[in-house]
């Protein structure tokens, strides 16, 4: 649904008649040929084999930034499009009413749609703002009974919804909810009684509430299909001996993620049952309380050497490092690891990862410090991926990792491609050298906890090592950026991020300089999100014939006026622009919004807004 | 609209906003300070506490609460409160909380009511030797080491589990 980037007056949407509900899949309706209603064989029209044709050329046209570019060649083209797309994404839900969609494309057979801002990901969102999957899922439980798969990221859904999607997608194969809410394990219970054909159900960070539903036990008792089945964000406990003998009637089974009600010991029993396992999460990863001790310590080891296809490692959710050593076997194969959970030092994870010679993705804690990426730079030369998350999430925590476990890493891991990095101090000497080691680099995300964080030898700004970043990296296209920085760093941004798509911006700048720059600079900008920074209503102003080609702009916490915001709306009528207000006392006033959310939509402004939010 | 000129601002007439220390506080007053107390750089509070700002560091609730609820577990192991028991050809391991006791003698006799042995008494030299059973604990550096050496309250907080084992491999403990 996006446009391209010359047209930000007019949307092609708006552009090409609304087929509304006559449109079939015939092209009779254009009349060109004659003998509209007669019985006799009319040889088709030139027009009609042309749309035959495409329709079956078409077909092969899976990208869908590639469809969109078809559709808009012409009507009949756009016609042949929108009958042959079988996938949807809808990157924002609330860019397009359900019904313009489904009136639109008729056999779809897989659709992903994406709800709330990334930022409600730190509580910069009340609850209820709204994001609902209900809406979606009546338009295509009438339209799309034949789906596939769903994809959700963000939404809000029911237990409700889930149990009417159970219910209306009788052929639905895979069902992915990322950062969902709203739900519980009723829902669950739902989906795994009635969609009998599902091959993939992967439940990621999301919140599920815990209504103590059986759902394992809802699962048919035939042979399944299940091929993927991730649950370690369900917070609750499951019954295991359900679990074992899902497993166990489920041969296909590729990926089984557990969640940290699984004690290693249960691991063992369903590991010896599924040997055939190419991605697993461990659960807990420690024993239960009560150990009978007579009994010989289970071999782990053998457990894992009996997975011979094993590629990808999670969990660790209460890990005991004594028992990591049982992971040796696989360590040699595995492309991805991830130890984010687990509170280990530098001693207790060199073992393991001087043998994961072949990782490409790795997720771990600062616990390991500077010295446990030191060993990472040292082993995993084919890194592509690499996240240090935080123990302490705070910002004037001791920090175990600095610019010497990033220096490590860029000198040791030249293929980087996709960097998540969280620490206390670091420098522009380290920032430059990954820009200049790692030039494959497409996401760059540094977080500098301390709010306005210098350079920690210098004391200079950050501003030369995200510029360096920017310049260097040139395939770069997602970037965030911390520390103490001054409008020169977004100057060199909207200098050299040319490919630059998605921007996280904190604490950061002097003035409405700083987002000029950027949205003059940046061309490609899609999702600009930015909280806690001196930009104002002139800098808002400066991006107005940007911010048609856009998914979002975020801003909270700063300087932008009601006035400003009132403007640009008036300005741009197809852009939705949501100011969200926190409660204030009585006498509190502010001329500046709190946060502004603001959206191109082909439907107007959207009927389910709590009062919090204000749609100018 | 120049708001650049009307902002109000702690810090001398001319002075470049970059050069802020980090370490204030930053508290704007036209915003109350429960939830987002974050503000745009706009005044200081220089005497009022650091305080943590609302979703930040960037670090997903899920991750926050897990991570901290790990950090209780292993705090309340560590500092030495409830420790796991397990005595040599015992079936199952008991759990006790040590800082119920308050001295050696104290958890020795807890300890062979529990588990029905007789561990004798200790001495600096020979250890608990002639008796049938030893207690033995692994401290936080992951050593084995003889009940009763340490005085009681290091014993306490670096304790991490308790192990009765028989007398004639405590044995070279006590011979240390």
């Amino acid at each position: 649904m996006s446009g391209s980037d010359n047209r930000s007056e007019m949307s092609e949407d708006e552009e090409l008649p609304d087929l509304g509900g006559d449109a079939t899949h015939s092209s009779n309706s254009t009349a060109v040929s004659g003998g509209g209603g007669d019985q006799n064989y009319v040889s088709p029209s030139p027009d009609q084999v042309l749309e035959n044709v495409l329709e079956n050329v078409l077909c092969f046209l899976t990208s869908r930034r590639d469809r969109n570019a078809a559709s808009l060649v012409c009507k009949s083209w756009y016609r042949a499009e929108a009958l042959t797309r079988s996938e949807l994404f809808i990157g924002n839900c609330y860019s397009v009413s359900p019904r313009r969609v489904t009136n639109r494309f008729r056999l779809v057979k897989a659709i992903a749609i994406k709800g709330k801002p990334r930022f409600s990901d730190f509580s910069l969102l009340p609850p209820d703002w709204g994001a609902h999957f209900g809406p979606w899922l009546s338009a295509m439980a009438r339209s799309y009974r034949a789906l596939e798969k769903l994809y959700l990221k963000r939404m809000s859904v029911t237990d409700e919804d889930l149990a009417i999607a159970a219910h209306s997608f009788p052929i639905l194969k895979e069902l992915v909810m990322v950062c969902c809410e709203g739900f519980g394990t009723s829902g669950l219970a739902s989906v795994a009684s009635e969609c009998r054909q599902i091959r993939v159900l992967e439940l990621m960070d999301s919140d599920i509430g815990d209504d103590e539903e059986d759902w394992i036990s809802c699962f048919p008792d035939n042979v399944t299909c299940l091929e993927s089945f991730i649950f370690d964000c369900v917070e609750a406990p499951i019954n295991f001996e359900a679990l074992e003998q899902l497993v166990a009637r489920s041969p296909s089974l590729k990926k089984l993620r557990l969640n940290c009600y699984i004690s290693i010991g249960q691991l063992y029993r369903l590991m010896i049952r599924a040997p055939q396992l190419t991605h697993l999460g461990t659960g807990s990863f420690s024993p239960l309380e009560i150990v009978a001790q007579g009994e010989q310590e289970l071999n782990y080891f053998s457990a894992f050497a009996a997975c011979k296809s094993l590629i990808c490692l999670s969990g660790f959710r209460e890990i005991i490092p004594d028992y990591l050593s049982a992971i040796y076997p696989v360590c040699g194969n595995l492309t991805s690891l991830n130890l984010s959970y687990a509170n280990i030092n530098a001693e207790q994870l060199k073992p393991v990862i001087c043998q994961c010679h072949k990782l490409q993705t790795f997720w771990v804690l600062d616990s390991v410090s500077d010295e446990g990426l030191q060993a990472v730079s040292a082993a995993c030369k084919d890194l592509r991926e690499l996240r240090v998350f935080p123990v302490q999430a705070l910002e004037d925590a001791e920090g175990p990792v600095s610019e010497v476990g990033l220096l490590a890493i860029s000198e040791g891991c030249r293929k980087l491609q996709s960097i998540l990095y969280f620490c206390q101090r670091m420098t522009n000497a380290a920032v430059v050298a990954m820009s200049k080691n790692c030039p494959d680099l497409v996401v760059f995300r540094l977080c500098i906890m301390g709010r306005h964080r210098p350079d920690h030898i210098t004391g200079e700004p950050m501003d030369e090592g995200f510029g360096a970043i920017v310049k260097n990296c040139k395939k770069l296209t997602r970037l965030a950026v911390s520390g103490l920085l001054t409008d020169r760093a977004f100057s060199y941004i909207g200098q050299y991020g040319k490919l630059l798509r998605t921007l996280s911006v904190a604490f950061a700048g002097n003035t409405d300089l700083g987002l000029k720059y950027l949205l003059e600079g940046c061309p490609k900008l899609q999702k600009l999100e930015i909280r806690d920074s001196p930009f104002g209503d002139s800098a808002l102003f400066a991006g107005l014939q940007h911010y048609y080609n856009m998914r979002f702009l975020w801003m909270s916490s700063c300087k932008v006026t009601r006035l400003g915001c009132e403007e640009i709306a008036r300005q741009l009528p197809g852009l939705v622009v949501e100011v969200i207000t926190r409660d204030r006392e009585e006498n509190e006033t502010s001329e500046y919004v709190d946060t502004l959310y603001m959206y191109r939509s082909l439907d107007g402004p959207r009927a389910d807004a709590p009062r919090f939010v204000h749609i100018l | 609209m120049n708001l650049k000129a009307t902002e109000l601002r702690l810090g001398l007439p001319g002075t470049d906003e970059s050069q802020k220390e980090y370490s204030s506080f930053v508290k704007s007053n036209k915003r109350s300070s429960e939830g987002m107390d974050s503000s745009c750089n706009e005044e200081e509070c220089a005497t009022a506490p650091k305080a943590q700002v609302v979703g930040w560091p960037p670090v997903r609730s899920y991750r926050k609460n897990v991570l901290q609820q790990q950090q209780k577990k292993s705090d309340s192991d560590v500092s030495g409160m409830y420790v796991k028991v397990s005595m040599d050809g015992a079936p199952y391991l008991r759990k006790i909380d040590i800082k119920v006791y308050k001295n050696y003698p104290d958890l020795l006799m807890a300890l062979e009511n529990m588990f029905k042995c007789s561990m004798g008494v200790y001495s600096e030299r020979e250890g608990y030797n002639g008796s049938e059973y030893a207690p033995t604990y692994e401290d936080k550096d992951g050593d084995w080491m003889l009940v009763g050496d340490v005085p009681w309250d290091m014993f306490v907080t670096s304790c991490k589990r308790l192990r009765i084992m028989k007398g004639s491999e405590a044995k070279g403990l006590g011979c240390q």
